[in-house]
This record gives C-alpha cells, structure tokens and sequence, in this order.
C-alpha cells in the first residue's frame, strides 16, 4: 500500500461520526479531496449532506473520527479562513435588513480587526467579488429584493471575497435562473483552474455527469466514492436512494 | 390638574420639567429606553422575543433576594436572568419537550418563586414598583446602578455590532471564518439580561419585554438597513418613554403602562403607514400623486 502524504489533501476526513443527542446522523464517513478537485455530495434529504458540511466547516462536533484541513485541524482552518459555506437559499432570512456589500464584506470579518472595520484591501476584495458574480449593478440592494439566483450569486461572491481554498455549497443549483446556472458553472471551471477545492450537494444528477471529478454518494455512511464515470452507476445511485430506480431519477441512459 | 395647562404646548412640555424627580424620570427612562431599543433590533432579528419575555419575567425572584440581603438588585437580576436560559437549555436538551413549552414552563416557574419570596420575606420590598415600574421614584443607588449598566451595554453593543449582525444572520458562516458564535451567544444573553434589569425600573418586569421587542419591530418595517433600523430603533424607544412619561404626568396615568402604550401605537402607525411594508404603502399612494 503507498504511504498517504496527508499535506497533499485539501480535505480528509477518517471514519467520522456524528450524532446529536444520540441520533446517528453520519458513521463511519471518508472523504479525501485534492485541490482542483470537484466533488458532488449526492444522498436523499436526511442523508447527512448538511451533517457532512458542518463537520468539516466544524458547526458541529464529531464525535468519533479524525477532520483534517490541508493537514490541520478544522479550529486552524477556520483560523485561516480556508473553508467558505455557500449556505442553500432556504438556509438564510431573506427579510434580514442587510445589502449585498454588506453580506459580501462578511466574508472579510474573519481577517478583520474586533471592529470588523474594513481595510483598503477588504473594500478591493468584496468589489472584485462582487464584480466575478456580476452584480455590481445591485451593490446596496437589500437581500429581501433580490431573485434566488440573485441571492446565491451573493453568497457565492461573500465565499469568493473570503479567498477561501475549499467552497462547500449547499445546492448550488437549486432555484436559480438560467443565466446564475451558467455563471455558477464558469466560476467553477475557474475555482478548478485556481486549484480550489470544491465539495457541493445536488439532487440533481446532470449537474454530478457534468462538473464532478468524484462523486460521493451517502445515506448515513458512504455507499459508493471514487470517481464519477466509475462510481455514479445505476446501481450505486439505486442503493443511495433506498431502492428507487436510477431511471426515475435521471430518465432513460442516452 | 386644571386644563389651562394645555393651552399651551410650551407649558405642557416645560412644566413638568420643574420638578426634579420629572427631570430624573425623563432622564433615566429616555437612558434605558436607548439601552433597550438598541438592543431590540437584535432580539427581534435573531428572533428572541419569548427569550426577553423569559429572560424579563425571571428575574423577578433575584431582584427579591438581592433586596433581602441588601445587595445590588441588578446583581440578583442578572444571576437570575442567566441562570433561566441555562436552565432552559438545559432542560430542552435533556427532554423531548419542545422548546416553546420549556421557556414557558421555566421563566413562570421564576416568577411564582418570585411572587412567593415576596409574601414570605415581608420586607419593605414594593412589589407594585417592581411588577409595574417606577420612574418617578427611582432612587439615588439606582440612578448610579442604571447609568453603569446603561454603559456597559451599549459599549459592549457597540464593540461587537457587527459580530451580533453576523450571528442573527448568518451563525454558521460565522463559525466557518473562526468567529467565536458560542461566546457572541452568550454576549447576547448577558446584554439582553442587563437591559431587562434597567428596563424594569421604567415600566416593570410585566412590561419590560415591551422595550424590547416593539422599538426593533417598529424599525424593521421602516428600514431595510441594519444601522438605520438600530437608529429607528433607539429614537422611537426614547420618545416613546417621554411620551408615556408626559401622558402619565398630565393625565395621572401608570408611567410603566403609558411608556409601553405609547411604543404600541408607534408601532400600530408603522404598520399601517410605513412606505414599503405598511398596509397602505404610503409611497404608493405618493405615486399616485406624481
């Protein structure tokens, strides 16, 4: 067996555990994910995808097995700022009196001073951001009046402007309009390009065939990883989704 | 009171100010009104306000046995206050009872002890003045107690104002960037503990989750602006208290209640009138006219 150099991964999680208050949501879990790599994050709702990601973003404690961030623990890296969360759109309060710079420059606060006063170089870095995701025209828009795919253009700019190493994104995908589809893929070819490490959660298969390197497919643990043309089968996908055949939900193999 | 007095606004107005409990009412309560506004933009964001009801009403119990043994009240509050969400999270953690059902079940157990230790201890404790509020005899200890917990509120608001936004909006990102949410939770608790102490001399513990609910609920339907809703919030809470506390003096009206009712139909005209999210848009109607 080759010796694993663990500084050479982005992410790497041994074995890991986690249950809140006694209920199983995630065992015995593995992921080791280079940079420049693209992986899709695909299980049934309650499949610990959202566990998945706040364990390594370190929201929540594991409670058996090992986290490391670029070989560092996950306390180091949120330190370092390494990790961003593109939370899913349901995940935040749209109503929240706040505007896209302000949500964008939230991404700095980590870096900032105990005031979170911004710096030169903050300012440049969120209207760069701001910029890659085009929505310099709506700069002081409220949250609450933008589209959804507006809205996760901004949370995508906030983890951009963190110039974090690793995204997690919450699906990506969900609720957005064509033209957000088509720019959230672009920064992901460049996110690759930049050697960004990419973990996301889909339910939609087409997005996995399309921008994944790897697949890891869960329900609770890990029923299949590797890369997609080798482990997103009919067959892996059947099991991940409790027996539902994978025709349903990809429609018939072309 | 005879009705001459209102022939003019100036005397209404000045009159009062003659007497010096007035001025220090007026004073004192515009003080908390500002600690309590300030607050209520997180409180209602972060959406706490059956935590403030909870936080408020169980204090009640340490405000009495601080008295008892003759220390600072504010000091038995805020143990009190804070012991009441460890409790509450403690018992939401280790049952299957749901939360809702524990913070009620707690801060009316608080305040029945409370209640209790009143009739038992048979101080000189004015039990009125506690569940109702006492602006106009605020005493001198409490002048000095308010002003120094007033500070230390808004100085540690003011410090992590941003932190506190980030926490109400987004936690976990904070957690992910190395913010530390567990101590800015606690933070949170600890000012919203502080605030219902002082608040309680206004208008009482009955009342205090008022002044700080209301003044953040007033702002966010005229704002969509985080600074300006915090500035919206603090100015409606404080003309409010000089409202209630003018009403109160003129007509002879409970000061607690008048200070609170007078945030109430602050809030009733945001509701109806407020340009964007009232029910009569007023900026439509505007519109109209163009």
């Amino acid at each position: 067996m080759e010796t694993i150099n663990y500084q050479n991964f982005r992410i790497q999680a041994e074995n890991i555990c986690v249950d809140y208050n006694g209920k199983v949501a995630l065992y015995d879990a593995n992921l080791r994910l280079k940079p420049g790599q693209i992986c899709g994050l695909v299980g049934m709702n309650g499949a610990g995808k959202t566990t998945f990601f706040n364990a390594l973003t370190g929201f929540v404690n594991i409670s058996k097995g090992k986290i490391r961030i670029n070989g560092e623990s996950v306390r180091s890296a949120q330190k370092d700022q390494t990790i961003a969360y593109v939370p899913q759109n349901e995940g935040i309060d749209s109503q929240f009196p706040i505007s896209v710079w302000d949500v964008v420059m939230m991404g700095r606060y980590g870096s900032m001073n105990i005031f979170r006063s911004p710096r030169e170089s903050d300012v440049q870095a969120v209207k760069d951001a701001i910029e890659r995701v085009d929505l310099t025209d709506h700069l002081s828009t409220p949250i609450g009046n933008l589209s959804g795919g507006q809205r996760k253009r901004t949370f995508l700019a906030r983890a951009i402007a963190q110039r974090a190493s690793i995204l997690l994104l919450d699906e990506p995908f969900s609720g957005v309009d064509i033209r957000t589809e088509k720019l959230i893929s672009e920064l992901f070819i460049q996110f690759k390009n930049e050697g960004k490490t990419i973990l996301l959660s889909t339910h939609d298969m087409i997005h996995v065939r399309e921008f994944c390197d790897l697949v890891l497919l869960i329900n609770k643990t890990v029923v299949a990883y590797g890369e997609t043309s080798e482990v997103f089968t009919p067959e892996n996908i059947t099991t991940t989704f409790g027996g539902i055949s994978p025709d349903f939900l990809l429609g018939p193999e072309s | 009171m005879e009705f001459c007095y209102f022939l003019t606004l100036d005397s209404f107005i000045t009159d009062p100010l003659t007497h010096d409990f007035m001025r220090k009412a007026l004073l004192m309560s515009s003080l908390v009104a500002a600690v309590c506004g300030f607050l209520s933009s997180y409180l209602t964001l972060k959406g706490w306000a059956l935590m403030g009801d909870a936080v408020s009403h169980s204090v009640m119990p340490g405000v009495v046995v601080a008295y008892a043994l003759g220390l600072p009240f504010s000091l038995g509050a805020f143990i009190f206050g804070v012991g009441s969400v460890a409790l509450i999270g403690f018992i939401k953690q280790k049952s299957r009872v749901k939360e809702d059902t524990v913070i009620g079940l707690v801060f009316t157990g608080f305040f029945a002890l409370g209640i209790v230790l009143v009739s038992k201890i048979k101080s000189n404790i004015d039990l009125h003045s506690i569940l109702f509020g006492s602006p106009l005899g605020i005493s001198l200890s409490d002048v000095k107690q308010t002003i120094f917990i007033s500070l230390l509120v808004v100085i540690l608001l003011s410090i992590f104002r941003k932190d506190l936004m980030l926490y109400c909006f987004d936690p976990r990102h904070a957690k992910t960037v190395g913010i530390n949410v567990f101590f800015l939770h606690y933070l949170l608790l600890t000012c919203l503990s502080l605030a219902a102490v002082v608040g309680l001399q206004s208008v009482g513990i009955i009342l205090v989750v008022a002044m700080l609910i209301t003044p953040g609920a007033t702002a966010y339907l005229l704002t969509d602006k985080f600074d300006n809703m915090t500035v919206i919030s603090v100015l409606s809470a404080i003309i409010s208290s000089l409202i209630g506390i003018y009403v109160s003096f003129w007509f002879d009206l409970e000061t607690g209640g008048s200070i609170v009712l007078a945030q109430t139909f602050i809030f009733l005209f945001a509701f109806l009138f407020a340009p964007r999210y009232g029910i009569f848009k007023l900026k439509k109607l505007f519109a109209g006219y163009k």
